[in-house]
């Protein structure tokens, strides 16, 4: 009777195994929910790398997982004594040594994708934006026909009167400056924003460039995108800033030149 | 010179020497896990509400009219504050730990008696200091369980609840801190000093390894915590700017503070914070292998591993902080060799991994409730692990950072493997505690939805965050992408309450049983361990003056030739008997 | 009484020993209606597990110093008190003064002991006052926690410390008041005591030389 117990429940524990397992299996391979569609070089690099750790993870996962579900079936008590073993060296030499190679070998593989993003700065003639997080909005800076960007103050900072970034309208590079509450960039161009923020940490993220970066206050932090494809993608914040963190909230225009061109000589006209 | 042989530490009399101000570690034991069993219906509550705001934004909830946004990220803050401290910091090491380590080295009690009563006395008003955060002006913190500065600095003026509701949240955890240092401080000296006549370090079952090593985890680690407290209270009421840059702006108004680094505070905190998560799961680890063994009556496969696999993830663990700041604006040279120490954790965390499946393989398994959850919490620490190796590399960070990929992450590890590890000690010692037996058929309808269970909660985390959904969002409409991720939200609520349900099963059954229960043998479960050689309960000093001689390790199951399939730890050369005491 | 007296002198010196397995009762005396007090070595123990974590403390503390200052462009540091050379003396000969005490008591002159260990507690609590003046005269001169992040890790890192060395003088004052303790003997109280007393007056070496050097 107390077998035939320990049978079912045995069983119960192997077949929920074989389930999470295989469920879990196949939303993965099914893309249910997934990465959205990569615009850039640099994003189908990481996705490159997240199906390499997927695979051998996978693995890990699926052995590990029916491992445990097969034993505790095939080894329910059924009144026999139990094998006395104080375990294998070999074994765990081997499972030890395969492990350590494949995880600092996925570490190592990893590094090509960060490197580029992060090792070397922007390429030369790269677009100069600047994105400016404050709470609970984005602003972004271009520079203008001069190139350079304006003198700003914190003292200036002004949201009710207009200018959310502090800009110094008595200099005369910033007579030119563009600042916008949303994103454009031309396609194809290398873009280097410069990041900060005013108040607390924000973090700009943009799904589809698989881009993400904290703006820290007290930091200027310079990083660098190439999107290779049109289109309209939304920019969230994806670090902790409050109570209007869930709304601060963009997006971002990959457009033409020409059309990029346009956006800017209108966006000109606002300031 | 006089010598200090007098007798200290009598037998007490009184229900306040003997209930609440007691020297005695098991009471002390058993009031941490009372503690903790509040702080867990506190922090699970708080989950529901989140969950059920997330799902029914406009409803008017219990206590709330409809929550705004402060309201759910001061729960969210709470939330985790609430069960990484107040759960899983305090009921599998100071709990249990507390308990059992003194028995199972065949000790009297703990090295430091008075200190034991004290580190509890302190956490019980850090808990009661954190629950006044929510009740003071402006409410409790919205800067999650992780407090970074500028927000969590700047106070009032930056939110809701940031002033003093977040400065009592610091108070709270620097209280907790000195507990916490005090109750290391016993553990490694009991562990060290006070083993009995045989009682070798590595004959020490795996439970006391993972309670030492965690311990010394907890001396290193919560020193740092204190200081960056302390520091951050001066940044917020003192006018110091350790954290605080200069020039920053919030609602117009310039603050006058100067040249601080938010990275600062990142670097302490989180230098403490990882050793927190193994801080967390180690005693979990240690006692599923001890609860694998028994059950499956054989002794864990590679004893000697397991206990080096225990310092290695301590040893690496103190090291890879940074990778909680990959996207911080940290060097990202730096980045690279967290990354490969992160990485580098997976090897001694697989070990324990094959191990458990080693010791299970060839064995004879009894599926008591304690075996379930164990079995559980290797199943739950293999989906929570894997996942940590995606967020390792910081090219795959990138997109998952900050999303609900990681919210999944740590809930499956310390969420829920962690709570298996506690649910597994509780159903194995309750007899030995309580001198009653748990209902062994409720333990395992526990078991079931619950499993199930917090895999439909949490899996579903891993899916979404894939899709870009950000952490820390009390609301979704102001996002177009996330949408279409509402029915999965749907369905962890749905989860979320149907486990919620099925732990009143357990609270049931615990109470009940302390009352109704079955009375419980001296060893139930045929174990081989010292604690299963006492009464039960065992006795105000614990082995009647008798203190044991040990003989041999602590998981000789179905020793060839022997006449039981058990050989107590205790029990002489030769005897092979499986006698209780000697 | 000498034989045991030996006995537990030897105990003392034995660090992290092994957990008991040399005695058949595992450390413990019998039960004479309750647990019996604890072997000594756990207070030793103890005491260097204290030090372990309170390092960590002021290692926190300290790195916070070397990062603040690193990434600072409003760094401006400030002449130090030369009292504190004084009570850096003072602190050094305190140490100087427990060793004789503790040289006495081994030697069985327990009056002696006495007066130079309270001696010792008098030049503790004299560092400590030299200490406040210190505080007072940079409040004359302007400089307060919040001045500069200078003075903010000045004042952070010698309060931490005087609070330490507080403690440490309500044990010696214990240590030197009572005539019997509850569980350690005075023996391995001393010892603790000592350890975390030149402990103390070590870190604040450091503490002066880094202050000194780094501004």
């Amino acid at each position: 009777m107390a077998e035939k117990r320990s049978g079912l429940v045995a069983a119960g524990l192997a077949v929920s195994l074989v389930v999470i397992t295989l469920s879990t299996v196949y939303f993965f391979l099914q893309k249910t929910w997934w990465f959205p569609e990569p615009i850039s070089t640099f994003a189908e690099t990481v996705d490159e790398q997240f199906v390499r750790t997927l695979i051998i993870t996978g693995i890990v996962f699926f052995l590990a997982q029916l491992g445990l579900g097969w034993v505790v079936f095939r080894y329910r008590d059924r009144g026999a004594r139990a094998h006395y073993s104080h375990g294998n060296t070999m074994m765990e030499i081997l499972w030890t040594t395969a492990t350590a190679v494949m995880f600092i070998g996925l570490g190592i593989a990893a590094e090509r994708a960060w490197a580029s993003l992060h090792f070397q700065g922007a390429a030369p003639g790269a677009l100069q934006v600047e994105i400016t997080g404050k709470q609970f909005a984005w602003n972004f800076r271009y520079a203008g026909p001069d190139g350079v960007f304006g003198r700003t103050d914190p003292s200036l900072i002004n949201d009710a009167g207009g200018n959310p970034v502090g800009l110094d309208r008595g200099d005369a590079a910033a007579q030119d400056d563009i600042v916008t509450p949303t994103m454009a960039v031309p396609v194809n161009r290398e873009v280097e924003v410069i990041l900060r923020a005013t108040d607390v940490t924000h973090s700009f993220f943009v799904r589809e460039l698989r881009f993400k970066q904290d703006l820290v206050p007290g930091m200027l932090i310079r990083l660098h995108f190439r999107a290779e494809k049109e289109g309209t993608f939304e920019v969230v914040c994806a670090e902790l800033c409050g109570l209007g963190h869930h709304r601060m909230r963009t997006t971002l225009q990959v457009l033409s030149a020409e059309e990029y061109e346009a956006w800017l000589r209108e966006q000109a006209e606002y300031q | 010179m006089a010598e200090a042989h007098a007798v200290v530490h009598e037998a007490p009399t009184g229900f306040i020497r003997k209930y609440i101000f007691s020297l005695d570690h098991k009471v002390i034991g058993i009031q941490y896990i009372l503690l903790a069993l509040a702080a867990v219906f506190v922090g699970m509550f708080l989950s529901l509400l989140m969950r059920l705001h997330l799902v029914w934004p406009n409803a008017k909830l219990p206590f709330f009219d409809v929550m705004t946004p402060e309201q759910y990220l001061a729960l969210m803050t709470m939330h985790g504050t609430i069960m990484v401290f107040f759960v899983l910091t305090t009921a599998p090491q100071s709990g249990f730990g507390n308990y059992f380590l003194p028995i199972q080295i065949g000790a009297a009690d703990m090295a430091f008696p008075t200190l034991n009563m004290l580190s509890f006395w302190f956490t019980f008003l850090a808990f009661v200091v954190m629950l006044a955060a929510f009740f003071v002006t402006g409410g409790a913190p919205i800067s999650g369980w992780t407090g970074y500065p500028p927000l969590s600095a700047l106070g009032q003026i930056a939110g809701p609840g940031l002033g003093w509701g977040q400065s009592l949240w610091i108070i709270s955890i620097a209280i907790f801190c000195g507990a916490s240092l005090m109750g290391a401080l016993n553990f490694i000296t009991t562990t060290l000093d006070l083993r009995t006549k045989g009682m070798s370090l590595m004959r020490m079952p795996l439970t006391c390894w993972a309670w030492f090593v965690t311990a010394i985890l907890a001396l290193l680690g919560f020193a740092v915590l204190l200081a960056a407290g302390i520091l951050l209270l001066l940044d917020r009421h003192a006018g110091t700017s350790f954290f605080i840059p200069g020039g920053l702006v919030v609602t117009d108004q310039l603050i006058p503070h100067k040249g601080g680094s938010p990275l600062l505070w990142q670097h302490l905190f989180w230098f403490f914070g990882h050793p927190e998560v193994y801080i967390a799961i180690l005693p979990g680890m240690g006692l599923t292998s001890h609860v694998l063994s028994t059950f499956a009556r054989k002794p864990i496969f590679g004893y000697r591993a397991m206990v080096y696999a225990i310092f290695a993830i301590a040893l690496l663990g103190l090291s890879v902080w940074g990778h909680h700041m990959f996207i911080s604006g940290m060097s990202p040279y730096s980045a690279f060799a967290f990354s490969l120490l992160t990485m580098s954790i997976g090897v001694p965390s697989a070990i324990k991994t094959f191990n458990w499946i080693g010791t299970l393989w060839g064995g004879q398994i009894r599926f008591t409730a304690a075996m379930l959850f164990a079995i559980g919490f290797v199943s739950l620490f293999v989906s929570g692990g894997v996942t940590g190796l995606f967020l390792a590399q910081p090219a795959i960070d990138l997109p998952l950072h900050d999303t609900y990929f990681v919210v999944g992450h740590f809930h499956m590890v310390m969420g829920v493997a962690a709570i298996f590890g506690i649910f597994a000690a509780m159903y194995y010692w309750f007899p030995k505690m309580f001198g009653r037996q748990m209902s062994e058929f409720l333990g395992k309808l526990h078991f079931w939805p619950t499993f199930i269970g917090v895999y439909a909660i949490f899996m579903p985390m891993h899916f979404i965050g894939l899709s870009g959904h950000p952490r820390r969002y009390p609301d979704t409409t102001a996002v177009q992408f996330l949408g279409a991720l509402d029915d999965v939200h749907y369905f962890m609520t749905i989860a979320a309450f149907v486990t919620i349900g099925a732990q009143f099963i357990f609270v049931g059954n615990f109470f009940w049983s302390l009352w109704k229960g079955k009375k419980a043998d001296i060893n139930p479960w045929e174990a081989t361990t010292l604690e299963w050689t006492v009464p039960s309960p065992p006795p105000h000093d614990n082995f009647h003056g008798h203190y044991p001689t040990v003989y041999r390790g602590p998981y000789e199951y179905s020793v060839p030739g022997a006449e039981k399939d058990f050989i107590p730890q205790n029990a002489p050369d030769g005897a092979g008997t499986g006698a209780g005491a000697h | 009484m000498a034989g045991r007296a030996a006995t537990e002198e030897l105990e003392l010196i034995e660090v992290g020993g092994a957990g008991g397995a040399d005695r058949g009762d595992g450390g413990w005396g019998p039960d004479e209606g309750g647990a019996p007090a604890p072997p000594q070595r756990v207070y030793l123990t103890g005491i260097w597990l204290a030090l372990a974590s309170i390092l960590m403390f002021f290692t926190a503390l300290v790195s916070a110093y070397v990062v603040r200052q690193g990434i600072s462009t409003d760094w401006a540091p400030f002449p130090l008190p030369g009292i504190l050379w004084g009570n850096t003396l003072v602190l050094l000969a305190s140490s100087v003064t427990l060793e004789r005490a503790r040289r006495l008591m081994g030697r069985g002159d327990e009056d002696a002991f006495r007066r130079w260990w309270l001696g010792t507690t008098v030049l503790g609590l004299l560092f400590l006052v030299g200490q406040v003046v210190a505080w007072g005269q940079l409040a004359s001169a302007g400089v307060y926690l919040a001045s500069n992040p200078s003075s903010s890790f000045f004042y952070v890192l010698t309060t931490a410390h005087g609070l330490h060395l507080l403690g440490g003088i309500a044990a010696l004052l214990y240590i030197g008041f009572r005539k019997e303790l509850q569980r350690a003997s005075v023996a391995t109280a001393t010892t603790a005591a000592a350890a975390y007393w030149h402990f103390l007056g070590g870190l604040w070496v450091l503490l002066f030389g880094l202050l000194n050097l780094r501004g």
